[in-house]
């Protein structure tokens, strides 16, 4: 079957191409519904990664936040019109120690292979994972960062000392917003704290113990632990901020991303004996996880919708480039593609 | 209870217009499959469809379904029938072979589409199916780039419409398959044979048609240099 593909080919241009998909006995075809916009679609699409990067994967389909309907799968795992989320990580291979979205083989959509922007995205069972009943789903579209929230928490539930009564979460962004929700969520003895620049966003987060702004943090406060969902070129002062208000033998969870190269106070994690690790994207385990997550707390999706931005309908090339210039303009929230091209 | 929507897949002309080729037109392979094989995919991928119908010249039925079972392994939605004389005929067979089989009411639709069409989308195919349902009957669009000019004796220009009311048609073109037939078996031999479009057909006699809008690369897979153009648009990264 000849697949409309929406890659893009140079930065804010679009093209729709057409690749062979095969109607094998292996794969399910879903035709996605609702795709929303990552920063890292943005940096591809503004142009803003090394020219290089974007020499090397252009052109490509981006997007690997998705939900859609199974409409064709000869392997009868799904039932046609099952509502799914589509999993981006795509692994060759399994290792009993390295996570499959830490493997260099594994292929990531919008990254090193084609993302949802398709008509149909053509996928292996175990990428598929359904999606509870009546969810919402503007909300279920950004499930996939969700999951990298939820997959960086059981990371830090290893690495991490077990005093955990105060928990620092800097950024005041849609990845600082999911991340502390589910923390209050996975951990409810924890008191979570958010360190944020914008009194208005830091409102959002009416779920938090506390929050503050990063210019006005009170004399003598600390945390346990930390995690850092700022990236960008404001990374290198949240962590000099976490290293100065965590408590020795703190874990932080690294999980903004940034383009370029961020001075640590290595001196300092020294002395504090602290633990940093990094955390990045997510598999299957997470969203199995996170769905019985959402079944023990139903709220939570309640609390996502609160982080949509823009809904826009989309059904041509034009309507996918105002979606993504609309995202570029918003102050917070997820802005959230309803794909009918 | 089925959804009383099915796909009409018209491949029923032999392609003088291909050149020196002797299989029809819809045999040619882009991607390394028949062209026709594409163009029933994106129907058989189609839940909505309940079935299937290919309409085929009758030489060319064995070859078309070995095409299909070569190709395409959930089969089981597809029906190979004969196509008739004329485009109009071959669509009242697909009308009859429903009638005969499946049974046909007032709601039953039918979305027919040119075998020669492989880029048709999954959006093209609901939007059908959604202005059948709602309003009777659709073709599907696209706005005229080119001006159009008219000649009443081909020589002469003797009309050159406004291009912002012109648009140049493509398939699916959908239906409430009854009312056509009603339409079409109300029409003398001599309105059937000038009637060469089966969206012509309720046009004349006051019959509403709605506008779907199609895609510039939804195109009609008919010259040699098509061939090569199909190919191109394949050839992503």
């Amino acid at each position: 079957m000849l697949n409309t593909v929406y890659q893009l080919k140079a930065a804010r241009q679009f093209e729709a191409v057409f690749k062979n998909v095969e109607l094998d006995d292996r794969h399910v075809l879903v035709r996605p519904t609702h795709l929303s916009i990552c920063h890292a679609d943005q940096r591809y699409y503004q142009g803003t990664r090394p020219e290089a990067i974007l020499r090397q994967k252009l052109p490509m389909a981006l997007i690997h936040e998705g939900i859609g309907r199974v409409v064709y799968d000869p392997t009868g795992t799904y039932r046609i019109g099952d509502e799914v989320v589509m999993i981006p990580n795509h692994p060759s291979e399994s290792d009993d120690v390295i996570a499959e979205n830490y493997l260099r083989s594994t292929k990531f959509c919008g990254s090193s292979k084609d993302g949802f922007m398709q008509e149909y995205v053509s996928l292996l069972p175990d990428r598929i994972v359904l999606l509870p009943e009546g969810i919402d789903k503007i909300t279920a579209a950004f499930t996939e960062i969700v999951t990298v929230s939820y997959h960086a928490i059981t990371r830090f539930l290893r690495f991490s000392h077990e005093r955990r009564g105060e928990i620092g979460v800097w950024g005041d962004g849609n990845l600082g917003y999911i991340t502390s929700l589910l923390l209050k969520k996975m951990l409810p003895d924890s008191r979570v704290y958010i360190f944020g620049v914008n009194r208005n966003k830091l409102s959002d987060f009416s779920f938090a113990d506390d929050t503050f702004l990063v210019s006005q943090i009170p004399e003598g406060l600390q945390v346990d632990h930390a995690f850092e969902c700022v990236g960008s070129s404001a990374s290198a002062k949240a962590i000099d901020q976490i290293i100065d208000c965590i408590r020795p033998e703190g874990a932080v969870s690294l999980m903004g991303v940034s383009e370029d190269q961020v001075p640590v106070n290595t001196r300092m994690v020294l002395e504090k004996g602290l633990c940093f690790f990094g955390s990045s994207r997510s598999g299957r385990a997470d969203y199995e996880g996170l769905m019985r997550l959402y079944e023990k707390n139903p709220d939570i999706p309640s609390y996502l919708e609160n982080i949509v931005g823009t809904q826009i309908k989309v059904s041509s090339i034009g309507d996918i480039v105002k979606a993504f210039e609309s995202d570029i303009h918003k102050m917070i929230g997820k802005t959230v593609m309803i794909w009918n091209e | 209870m089925g959804t009383n929507v099915y796909g009409v897949v018209l491949a029923g002309g032999i392609g003088s217009r291909m050149g020196n080729i002797e299989k029809p037109k819809q045999f040619m392979e882009i991607g390394g499959k028949p062209i026709i094989v594409h163009t029933i995919e994106k129907f058989v991928v189609n839940p909505t469809f309940e079935r299937i119908i290919v309409l085929s010249p009758r030489q060319w039925i064995n070859y078309t379904q070995d095409v299909i079972r070569k190709y395409i392994p959930m089969n089981s939605r597809i029906d190979v029938i004969q196509g008739g004389e004329t485009r109009n005929e071959t669509i009242m067979n697909s009308i009859r072979h429903i009638e005969k089989n499946y049974g046909l009411d007032e709601e039953t639709i039918i979305v027919t589409h040119d075998s020669v069409r492989p880029f048709v989308t999954h959006r093209i195919l609901e939007d059908n199916i959604r202005f059948a349902k709602e309003e009777g009957a659709c073709d599907t669009v696209i706005p005229a780039t080119d001006t159009i000019v008219e000649s009443a004796d081909n020589k002469q220009i003797t009309n050159i419409p406004d291009r912002s009311k012109m648009y140049q048609g493509q398939t699916p073109q959908s239906f409430k398959a009854k009312k056509l037939q009603d339409v079409y078996m109300a029409l003398t031999e001599e309105e059937k044979a000038i009637l060469t479009d089966a969206c012509k057909i309720l046009v004349l006699k006051g019959e509403p048609v709605y506008l779907v809008e199609g895609e510039v690369f939804n195109i009609k897979i008919t010259y040699p240099h098509d061939l090569r153009v199909a190919e191109s648009l394949l050839g992503g990264k």
